[in-house]
């Protein structure tokens, strides 16, 4: 299995490793509860090292990366800020989501999804020909997201410096210290920084974070946290089949220029003017239990499915978010263990920053 | 390592059941099912007077990662169950051997349990 730089901190502080898509990566390191919390009330950090850093450089890296994603670059006109996005197949489903941080318009930097980085670059590499940009996958980059609304602060007193060039970033931007990479983004839905760098400062920028009590946090937490924030995992809520049409990701599809004829643009085109059938929402369960992947859901407008189920420790019951019937309001059932529950259907997120929003 | 208790007995599906020696026994999931789950998050249990088959599904404990059956270790009556849990579903993971137990229940006997160090083979 594959190892990020961070491998052997994680045994020292007692993670729990699994395989995750062939990274072997720590699943908590002792209750995955605990690190939601910490997340939630305070900070905590997760090594996302195994996620891929594309660097897009050449004189159409605008032009490029207009076709090859759903979302229009041209918004990002300051060095640093960020654009989620979705890149799309021909048929309007998802290859990959993903964010692009704007450095210039000869140069933008992407964050793909770990286990669809090969696919991905593949994918990247048949669209790019007869541009004029240079794909550089950056291999040799580890990730470290800081999360929580002591966050930001805790790096300030870890990293010198950081303070300097980062302190006054909003949200959804980014600046660079030397080789570091700070953006103000994450997947938690609470306030902090994820922070590329070069692999061999992982380790000892990693320590400097505990130095100063930032507790490191697994994949677990990561999960429900993104869940409680409503955020979308690929594979999950979309993937080659889904539309973002069909996975209330239609935000972060840009139709307004008509001359932008970006990759999948004709079958989104297709799809809204005859209308989608099913979208996602948010679900949360009236009674006992934990809403688990792939249940059946019952709408007052059909039939849908989980497509991610868990308890939510902040709000202390069952949420999930499923594809549903557009249209699909008020309760539902959900086929639990061969018994029908009842749940409300919400719109996520179900938490930010620390609040319940349902 | 998980912690095997010599005063009791194990099933393969890592439950634990003790002997009162009055034809009752308690019954809880293993210090390694426990870890192996992780957080738990709810656990349903049956009610008083219902009566199991071997090797039926009569509880379930389900922690944020997954959901997993607990099994009857022979035909059974279950005579009370542990109520704390519906609220400090945690018990289970902080003591499974002890607060965490999941039910009590009569049966006339049990076949084919392991001790406790054949059970701790098994988990090497």
């Amino acid at each position: 299995m594959k190892h990020t730089p961070l491998y052997q901190a994680h045994i020292d502080a007692g993670g729990k490793m699994v395989d995750f898509g062939g990274w072997e990566m720590p699943l908590n390191y002792g209750s995955q509860i605990q690190e939601h919390h910490q997340v939630r009330n305070d900070v905590g950090m997760f090594d996302v090292s195994h996620m891929t850093t594309v660097d897009f450089k050449g004189a159409e890296a605008k032009n490029f990366l207009q076709t090859l994603i759903a979302n229009d670059v041209a918004k990002l006109k300051d060095a640093g800020k960020a654009l989620y996005s979705c890149m799309l197949n021909k048929t309007g489903g998802v290859v990959d989501d993903l964010i692009v941080y704007y450095q210039d318009d000869e140069y933008y930097r992407m964050v793909i999804n770990a286990g669809t980085t090969e696919k991905d670059i593949a994918w990247i590499n048949a669209q790019v020909e007869g541009f004029d940009v240079v794909v550089e996958p950056k291999l040799d980059l580890a990730m470290i997201a800081v999360q929580g609304p002591n966050a930001r602060q805790k790096v300030y007193e870890a990293i010198p410096g950081v303070e300097d060039v980062a302190g006054e970033l909003k949200p959804f931007n980014s600046a660079s210290l030397g080789g570091l990479f700070i953006a103000r983004t994450g997947y938690t839905g609470e306030d902090g920084f994820e922070i590329m760098l070069p692999e061999k400062s992982a380790e000892f920028t990693w320590k400097m974070l505990m130095g100063v009590g930032v507790k490191p946090c697994g994949l677990g937490a990561r999960d429900t946290l993104r869940l409680e924030a409503g955020m979308s995992l690929y594979g999950s809520e979309m993937n080659e089949e889904i539309s973002p049409l069909e996975a209330a990701l239609t935000w972060t599809v840009d139709l307004t220029n008509e001359d932008r004829r970006f990759v999948g643009r004709d079958a989104l085109e297709t799809l809204r003017d005859k209308g989608a059938n099913n979208t996602v929402v948010g679900l949360v369960l009236e009674g006992k239990g934990v809403i688990r992947d792939h249940q059946r859901v019952v709408t007052n407008n059909g039939e849908g499915e989980v497509t991610s189920g868990t308890f939510s420790p902040t709000m202390n019951k069952a949420i999930a978010l499923a594809s549903v019937p557009k249209g699909s309001e008020g309760l539902c059932e959900i086929e639990m263990r061969n018994k029908m529950v009842s749940a409300k259907i919400v719109k996520p997120p179900f938490v930010r920053n620390g609040k319940v929003l349902v | 390592m998980s912690e095997v208790r010599d005063d009791r007995q194990y099933t393969e599906t890592h439950e634990w059941i003790l002997d009162n020696g009055d034809g009752t026994y308690t019954m809880g999931i293993s210090d390694h099912a426990q870890a192996l789950l992780g957080d738990m998050v709810y656990v349903e249990l049956p009610s008083e007077g219902d009566e199991a088959s071997a090797e039926d599904e009569f509880c379930v404990v389900e922690s944020v990662k997954a959901a997993s059956g607990v099994y009857a270790p022979t035909d059974l009556e279950v005579l009370e169950t542990n109520e704390v849990l519906d609220d400090e579903p945690e018990l289970v993971n902080s003591s499974c051997y002890d607060d965490g137990w999941l039910v009590k229940f009569k049966s006339d006997g049990i076949d084919g349990l392991m001790d406790a160090k054949t059970y701790a083979e098994t988990l090497d």
